[in-house]
C-alpha cells in the first residue's frame, strides 16, 4: 500500500505516543507507511482517524513529520522511500579540479558534487513554492519570452514556481504557456531614466514586493536577470538560506583584481587585501526572510551612497558583493549557474545551466 | 535633647515592623530581623550615654534596618539553603534560558540580524583568498551527495567560523556517561575537553554517573560548566550503552531544551588532542567511523537481520557512523534519541539485540534522516588503529584500555 500524504504533528504527540494510540517506527518497511492528510485540525488529532484504518496496517505505521513552518534554514532530509544511488565514498572526491567548500563551510555547487535524485526525493514532499523575480524594463521586455520558456523546461522541474516579472509596460509581456503548479504575475513598476538607476532600484522593489506579496506565496526566492536563458537543469541543489553565485569573469583571479568598489567614500568599499569571491549581481536568492533582509541592507547602502553623491562601480552588484563579504552566504553556486556566453567554456565548467543572451547593450539600454 | 529611655523603644519597634514586613515581602529569614533591632537598641542605649545624639540620629538604625532587611534576601538566602556536599558542582540556572519548541527542526536563531549593521558585521580579518580552481584537499570527499559538508583539516577557517558563531550566543551541551569503572576516564576527558572542546565558547558538560562522589574536583575554564547527574547502572554493559539514548531523550524533554541550543553525546573514554571547534555546530551531525570509512556499503557493519528494527537492507547505506560522537540541535537530537531508543525497546521485546547496539539504531536513523554535517574520522579516532596520511590531525581519540576488564 503506497499512500503518501502528510500530516501535521500536534504538540500533544508525546501524549499520543505514550498512550499507545499512535506508534512511531523508524521505517521498518518503507512502503507500508502512511502519513495522513494535513488538513487535520489541531483540535481533532489522530485518534479520530485511527479507528477507520485497518489494524494491521496501523502497527506498521510510520509517522512522517511535515514541518509546520517550512521556512527552515537546514532541512534534515527524511528519506521516505527506498532509493538506490551510488554510495558516497570518503576517499573519493568527485571534483578534484575545483573548490567545493568555502572556508566558512558553505558548499559550492558544481556538477558532480550532488545527487539530484536524492535531493529531489527529500525536497519534493516538502511542498515548497519557489519564487523567481526578474526585471524587464524598457526594451528588456523582449527577453521575457525566452527566459520563461526555458525556465519552464529546466528551472525547478516538478516544483511549484511563481514568476514575478517586474515591468513598466505590462501589455508587452508575452503570455507563455506554463506547466501546472506554476504561475506568472506581472508587477508594474516605474521606469527610471537611467539604466543604472533602474538596476539599483531593483533591491528596493524586491524588498517591497516580499513584504507586500511574496511572503504569503513562496518559501524560497531567486532574483535573476531577465536577459538570460536556461540551458541545463537548475534544481533544488541551489536552495539554501542565502545563496550567491560566483561571477564567471573573475572566478580564478586574485582578489586585488576583483572589480569591487575601491573608493573608500562609498558604502560598498572593499579594500584590495580583502574579499572572498566576486559574486554576480545576476543571481542571488535564498529563504524568503534572508532575501528580505539582504535586499534591505543592500538598498540602505545604495541610499547611503546616493546621499554622498557617489555611485558604485558596478551599481548594485558592488553593494551585493559588499554585503556578501560581511554576511557570508550559506551556499555558493558555481559559474555553471551564471555564465557569459561570450566567454569560451573552460574545462572546470562542465555544464552551462544559465547564461546570457547575446545583445547589443547600447541599443537596449537607452 | 531630652530623650528619655522610653523613646528608645521607637526605633526598635520600627525596626521590628520593617523587619517583619520584610519577611512577608522579601523572603528574609526571621533570624535576620534581630540584627537591625539589636543594632537600634545598642546605638540608642550607647548614644544617650556616650554620644550627643540628636533626634535625627534615631533615623540611622531605622534606615539601616530597612537596608539590611532588603539586601538580606539576596545574599543571606544562599548561605541558608542546602547545597550538595560536593563543592565543585555549579548549580544549573533555575529559570528557562531559552525555549525550543521540540517540534522545530530548525536552528534556533536567537535574534534577528540588526538591520542597522548593514556595513560590517565580521571584524576585519585577514586570511588567504579562497581560489575557485584550487581545491584545498583532493584526497578526501568534502561534501556528501546531499550537500552536507564533511569536516576535514584544511578545509575551513576557524577564525571566520568563530566570528560568525560568536554573534549568535549559542550554548552547547555535551552529554557523557561514566558508569561503574568508567569513572576513571572522567579526569582525562574533562581535562582535555576543557582545553580543546569549543575553546572560548560556552559549554555545559552533563556528566551522568552512578558514583558522583568519585568525580574528581576539576577546575574548568570560566565559560565551561559541569553538571553531575546521578544515574542508575545496569549489570550488562550493553544495556548501559543502549539506555543512554533513553536518558538523553528524557533529559532533553525535561531540562535541556531550556538550557542549551545544541547537544552532543560523547563517549567518556576518550581524550582530545587538538581543537574541536564551532565547525561541529549544525542541525544534525554524525561522525564517520574510523574503522569503516573506506569500506563499501555492503561491508559496513550495519544490522542486517530484518527482525531487528535497526536493519538496513543490503544495497543501502551512506557511511558508517560512530555512536561515540553525534549531536545537533536539541530538537533533532531529541528526535534521534527517541527514535533509536524506541527501536532498542522493540528489539528487546522481540528478543533480539542489534549487532552494535545503539550504534546500529543510530546508523539506521541517520541513513533515513540525513545529517546536515558530517565529521571525518579525525573527530573520533579509535586508538587501536594506525593513523594514515589522510588523517592529518587526530582531534579526539579513544583511550587505550582493556575492554574485558573495564566492562566487568
Amino acid at each position: 500500500m503506497e499512500i503518501c500524504l502528510f500530516f501535521l504533528l500536534h504538540f500533544r504527540r508525546h501524549d499520543l505516543l505514550e498512550s499507545g494510540e499512535i506508534c512511531s517506527h523508524t521505517l521498518p518497511n518503507p512502503h507500508s507507511h502512511i502519513c495522513l492528510d494535513d488538513s487535520l485540525e489541531w483540535a481533532s488529532p489522530l485518534p479520530s482517524i485511527l479507528p477507520s484504518l485497518p489494524r494491521n496496517l496501523l502497527h506498521e505505521t510510520t509517522i512522517c513529520r511535515r514541518e509546520a513552518r517550512p521556512a527552515f534554514p537546514r532541512w534534515v532530509f527524511v528519506l521516505l522511500c527506498r532509493l538506490s544511488y551510488p554510495q558516497p565514498r570518503s576517499l573519493d572526491q568527485k571534483r578534484l579540479d575545483v573548490l567545493t567548500l568555502t572556508p566558512w563551510l558553505a558548499p559550492i555547487v558544481w556538477e558532480g558534487t550532488f545527487n539530484s535524485e536524492l535531493l529531489d526525493s527529500a525536497y519534493k514532499p516538502l511542498n515548497l513554492t519557489i519564487g523567481v523575480t526578474a526585471f524587464a524594463i524598457g526594451k528588456y521586455t523582449m527577453f521575457v519570452g525566452r527566459f520563461v520558456e526555458s525556465a519552464e523546461k529546466l528551472f525547478m522541474k516538478g516544483y511549484r514556481v511563481n514568476y514575478y516579472i517586474f515591468t513598466n509596460d505590462p501589455q508587452v509581456i508575452p503570455r507563455v504557456q506554463l506547466q501546472p503548479g506554476r504561475s506568472l504575475s506581472i508587477v508594474p513598476i516605474k521606469k527610471y531614466s537611467h539604466w543604472q538607476e533602474i538596476s539599483m532600484r531593483r533591491m528596493e522593489a524586491i524588498n517591497r514586493h516580499i513584504a507586500e506579496v511574496s511572503h504569503r506565496e513562496v518559501n524560497y526566492l531567486f532574483c535573476l536577470d531577465i536577459d538570460m536563458v536556461f540551458h541545463n537543469p537548475w534544481g533544488v541543489e541551489t536552495l539554501g538560506e542565502m545563496v550567491a553565485a560566483i561571477h564567471p569573469g573573475y572566478y580564478n583571479v586574485p582578489r586585488s583584481q576583483f572589480p569591487y568598489e575601491r573608493r573608500s567614500s562609498s558604502a560598498a568599499f572593499i579594500p584590495d587585501s580583502q574579499g572572498d569571491f566576486y559574486y554576480a549581481g545576476a543571481v542571488f536568492g535564498g529563504l524568503l526572510k534572508q532575501v528580505y533582509e539582504f535586499t534591505r541592507a543592500c538598498h540602505m547602502t545604495i541610499l547611503a551612497d546616493k546621499a554622498n553623491g557617489i555611485m558604485a562601480a558596478w551599481q548594485e552588484e558592488s553593494h551585493l558583493n559588499k554585503r556578501f563579504f560581511s554576511h557570508k552566504p550559506s551556499k555558493l553556486l558555481s559559474p555553471e549557474y551564471v555564465w557569459d556566453d561570450t566567454k569560451p567554456k573552460p574545462p572546470e565548467v562542465r555544464l552551462i545551466r544559465f547564461s546570457t543572451v547575446n545583445k547589443d547593450y547600447k541599443e537596449i539600454r537607452d | 535633647m531630652d530623650i528619655k529611655k522610653v523613646h528608645i523603644v521607637i526605633p526598635i519597634v520600627m525596626a521590628g515592623i520593617i523587619g517583619y514586613f520584610g519577611t512577608e515581602i522579601m523572603d528574609i529569614k526571621k533570624v535576620h530581623i534581630l540584627i537591625p533591632i539589636v543594632m537600634a537598641g545598642i546605638i540608642g542605649y550607647l548614644g544617650t550615654k556616650i554620644m550627643d545624639i540628636k533626634e535625627v540620629h534615631i533615623l540611622i538604625p531605622i534606615v539601616m534596618a530597612g537596608i539590611i532587611g532588603y539586601l538580606g534576601q539576596t545574599d543571606l538566602n544562599e548561605a541558608f539553603s542546602v547545597l550538595p556536599s560536593i563543592p565543585h558542582i555549579s548549580r544549573p540556572s533555575s529559570q528557562p534560558v531559552r525555549q525550543v519548541d521540540l517540534d522545530e527542526t530548525s536552528l534556533v536563531i536567537s535574534r534577528q540580524t540588526d538591520l542597522n549593521e548593514a556595513f560590517s558585521v565580521l571584524p576585519r580579518m585577514s586570511y588567504p583568498q579562497p581560489f575557485v580552481d584550487k581545491p584545498q584537499r583532493t584526497d578526501v570527499l568534502l561534501m556528501s551527495p546531499w550537500l552536507a559538508p564533511i569536516m576535514w583539516e584544511g578545509t575551513f577557517n576557524r577564525d571566520i567560523l568563530n566570528a560568525q558563531y560568536r554573534q549568535k550566543k549559542f550554548v552547547v551541551g555535551v552529554a557523557t556517561f561514566a558508569v561503574k569503572k568508567y569513572v576513571r576516564f572522567i579526569e582525562g576527558f574533562l581535562g582535555s575537553a576543557n582545553k580543546f572542546f569549543l575553546s572560548g565558547h560556552r559549554v555545559n558538560f552533563y556528566l551522568f554517573t552512578d558514583h558522583p562522589e568519585k568525580v574528581p574536583s576539576m577546575k574548568l575554564a570560566p565559560e565551561k560548566s559541569l553538571f553531575i547527574i546521578p544515574v542508575q547502572n545496569y549489570s550488562r554493559w550493553q544495556d548501559i550503552s543502549m539506555n543512554r539514548m533513553d536518558i538523553i531523550s528524557n533529559r532533553i524533554r525535561t531540562h535541556w531544551h531550556y538550557e542549551v541550543d545544541y547537544l552532543y553525546s560523547m563517549d567518556i573514554d576518550v581524550q582530545m588532542f587538538e581543537h574541536i571547534g564551532v565547525e561541529i555546530i549544525d542541525t544534525l551531525v554524525g561522525t564517520i567511523s574510523s574503522w569503516q570509512y573506506t569500506k563499501p556499503r555492503d561491508s559496513n557493519s550495519y544490522e542486517r537481520r530484518p527482525e531487528s528494527r535497526a536493519a538496513i537492507p543490503s544495497g543501502e547505506g551512506d557511511f558508517y557512523y560512530a555512536a561515540s560522537f553525534y549531536g545537533g540541535s536539541v530538537s533533532e537530537v531529541y528526535k534521534l534519541t527517541t527514535a533509536c531508543f524506541k527501536g532498542v525497546t522493540e528489539d528487546r521485546a522481540n528478543g533480539i539485540e542489534a549487532k552494535w547496539h545503539e550504534e546500529s539504531h543510530l546508523n539506521k536513523y541517520l541513513l533515513y534522516h540525513k545529517p546536515t554535517r558530517l565529521l571525518s574520522p579525525e573527530y573520533y579516532w579509535d586508538e587501536e588503529l594506525p593513523r594514515p596520511q589522510i588523517i592529518r590531525v587526530k582531534r579526539l581519540s579513544s583511550v587505550r584500555k582493556d575492554l574485558e576488564e573495564v566492562r566487568s
